[in-house]
């Protein structure tokens, strides 16, 4: 068996009349914008929330990062926030909201606070519950239908998705990430590839990683099409769960079953997939899908180099990104240079992006700004002096929160305006303006391009 | 056992009516319904901001776009690309679409979370193979009028002007739809005791 089928028969509660499994959920991470319309079907239908005692909220989609001070300048904001505040209160449902110490993006609190871990289903309504794979988790992303399904029941209607197991072997060079594995597995595989799959990282390149770099891959798994991404537990993911705020006092003793969550070693597997990693090149989006990237030693492809379902697409973003085929990517200007996320808001990002930013300043027509993850990120940063070094190179240090990631705080693209950002999407309209554009690259590429004021190689760099 | 405050959804067996064409792949839902039209508490209105960003200009003055075209007015099936819907898992997406009218999806694949999603507000995702869609974007583009039938119990398409073709779909939501148990509340609460058991039987998170 695989680790996916071990946990989804653990959590199976029956097979529904239409074939689909009926899935306990664990963990149900709630937050502001998907879910004020799930309590209220809820409360229509006169049902409680079955599990509050498996479900935590937390506010991250709209939450300025400059002032969160209340009420927010952005009255739908407000408004958005004070329902979440009130139906968490209501239904007794544990929340950590700003001020509070452990506010942040739910994906990257969820593994903080030891919520997240090996062998449990875990939902919540957006789309990059998927991270939550790195501790062997089985995260399923869900729309406000499926929450009060969750609510109601604390279970959900699946149909088991397939396993394709991607091997990364190989050592990465120096200035190859995370982010760049998983974009690679992206733009080889396409953003449609793993419809129907669920994603299993494995072997070497990806063993070396650490559990916040694991989270980096994981989380963009949907943007391969697949719904869920995951990474076998090791001692790493016991070691990063030691001492969480919810996690096992006794952790020594819940471990061996913890490490039990592993696929068989001669379990077979839908499709395999190997990656030498060795061989891999920081990578960098051209277009206006996270599939549309390249190496960035390369040229943006030509609709003649492209499959014909791809050559479409390409078309509509040559057009949206002002690019060019033959083009090459190194050199493109940037105006705006975005450090944080789900993707690639942790502690290890913020470091590595320091690194490179100590000592130097950024371009002086570049805006750039460093959002950390959580409130717990921006502690432990400050406490490492980062926010000096970014300050001191003339990045923003703001407040935790999803910020430019989607825009749907006051943190915005203006215009056409480019920007290099460690996020994970770059569609049309994405960071909150209809014709701004996006380049997706790793935090330690993106603090390079926002002191260079272009796309620069970061292998190139004295770091 | 049907919970006393819940009630089975109805049963979908076809979906009739006028096709509007948009045939790209990968359309994401940011595209379907951009975030900042996601600061709602309802669902309700969001059908006036269906593609916005490609339907208006910065002025709010109107583009040429499919949901803007009045000879599409009124059309229930809306004819997609592969992929279709993938990215942010936001129901506002199909919430959206299904305010403006339509009823079924027709793309030769989409995004599962997407899929997923359209099935619990009870819109039908229905696949159609890439050729049938070009051939069916054909007709409908020279005959706006064409009517279209989509029979989920038989998987089945077809025109008024007598074309047919098969369509497939997932067969979990393909049998919610023709049992009328796509609104899933039910269905899941009637399992209440196994939902207990098995709640007892995993460790607790704290």
């Amino acid at each position: 068996m695989t680790l996916l089928e071990k946990v989804w028969e653990l959590h199976k509660v029956a097979t529904l009349p239409n074939g689909q499994d009926q899935l306990f959920i664990a963990l149900h991470l709630v937050h502001e914008v998907t879910s004020p319309q799930a309590f209220q079907m809820i409360e229509e239908r006169g049902l409680p929330v079955l599990f509050p005692e498996r479900t935590f909220a937390t506010s991250d989609h709209i939450v300025p990062t400059d002032s969160k001070a209340r009420p927010f300048s952005d009255p739908l904001a407000e408004e958005m926030m004070a329902a979440l505040e009130r139906n968490v209160k209501k239904h007794g449902i544990k929340a950590f909201f700003p001020g509070s110490g452990y506010q942040g993006i739910v994906h990257v609190i969820g593994p903080e606070l030891g919520l997240t871990r090996p062998g449990i289903t875990i939902a919540c309504g957006d789309s990059h519950t998927s991270s939550h794979g790195a501790f062997g988790a089985l995260g399923f992303g869900v729309g406000t239908t499926q929450i009060r399904d969750i609510l109601a029941t604390g279970t959900m209607a699946l149909s088991k998705p397939k396993v394709r197991r991607i091997e990364v072997t190989g050592i990465l060079p120096k200035g190859v990430y995370a982010k760049d594995i998983i974009m690679t597995i992206i733009a080889r595989l396409g953003v449609n590839g793993g419809l129907g799959y669920a994603y299993e990282y494995a072997e070497s390149a990806i063993q070396a990683l650490g559990m916040e770099e694991r989270l980096t891959i994981c989380n963009m798994s949907i943007e391969g099409g697949a719904r869920v991404g995951y990474v076998e537990p090791d001692e790493k993911t016991i070691q990063y769960l030691r001492g969480r705020p919810f996690a096992p006092k006794n952790i020594d003793e819940v471990a061996p079953y913890w490490l039990s969550f592993r696929s068989d070693p001669n379990t077979s597997y839908d499709d395999v997939v190997k990656i030498e990693g060795n061989t891999l090149e920081p990578m960098v989006s051209w277009g206006i899908n996270p599939g549309q990237a390249i190496p960035v030693s390369g040229r943006i492809p030509s609709p003649k180099d492209l499959p014909p379902t791809e050559r479409d697409t390409a078309e509509k973003a040559y057009s949206h990104m002002k690019v060019t085929p033959g083009e090459p990517i190194e050199g493109k200007k940037i105006d705006v240079a975005f450090i944080g996320s789900c993707t690639n808001g942790r502690m290890i990002d913020l470091r590595e992006a320091a690194r490179i930013v100590k000592g130097r300043k950024k371009a002086p027509h570049v805006r750039a700004y460093v959002v950390p993850g959580s409130e717990q990120v921006d502690a432990q940063a400050r406490k490492e002096g980062l926010d000096i070094i970014f300050r001191d190179a003339g990045f923003e240090w703001r407040s935790a929160g999803c910020s430019m990631c989607l825009a749907m705080n006051p943190d915005r693209l203006q215009g056409e305006e480019i920007c290099a950002s460690s996020s994970n999407r770059n569609f049309i309209g994405r960071q909150g303006s209809p014709k701004g554009r996006t380049l997706l690259m790793s935090p330690a590429m993106v603090a390079a391009a926002a002191l260079a004021g272009e796309v620069v190689d970061i292998r190139k760099w004295e770091i | 056992m049907a919970h006393p405050n819940l009630k089975n959804s109805s049963v979908i067996e076809r979906i009739t009516g006028r096709a509007i064409p948009l045939p790209e792949n990968d359309v994401d839902t940011d595209r379907i319904i951009p975030a900042r039209y996601l600061k709602f508490i309802t669902f309700e209105g969001l059908g006036a901001y269906a593609f916005y960003d490609e339907r208006f200009d910065e002025q709010g003055k109107p583009k040429p776009h499919p949901f803007n075209d009045p000879t599409y007015l009124g059309a229930t099936i809306l004819l997609a690309g592969a992929n279709f819907g993938c990215g942010s898992s936001r129901e506002h997406a199909p919430q959206a679409l299904y305010r403006a009218g339509i009823r079924a999806i027709l793309a030769p694949s989409f995004a599962e979370i997407f899929a997923g999603n359209s099935t619990a507000i009870g819109m039908p995702t229905v696949m159609v193979s890439p050729l049938h869609l070009e051939t069916l974007i054909t007709l409908v583009t020279q005959n706006p009028s064409t009517d279209i039938r989509i029979d989920l119990k038989y998987k089945t398409l077809s025109t008024s002007s007598g074309w047919t073709c098969p369509v497939d779909m997932n067969e979990g939501y393909r049998k919610a739809f023709l049992e009328g148990s796509w609104d899933t509340t039910a269905v899941l609460l009637a399992n209440l005791d196994s939902i207990h058991k098995k709640a007892a039987a995993l460790p607790s998170l704290w």
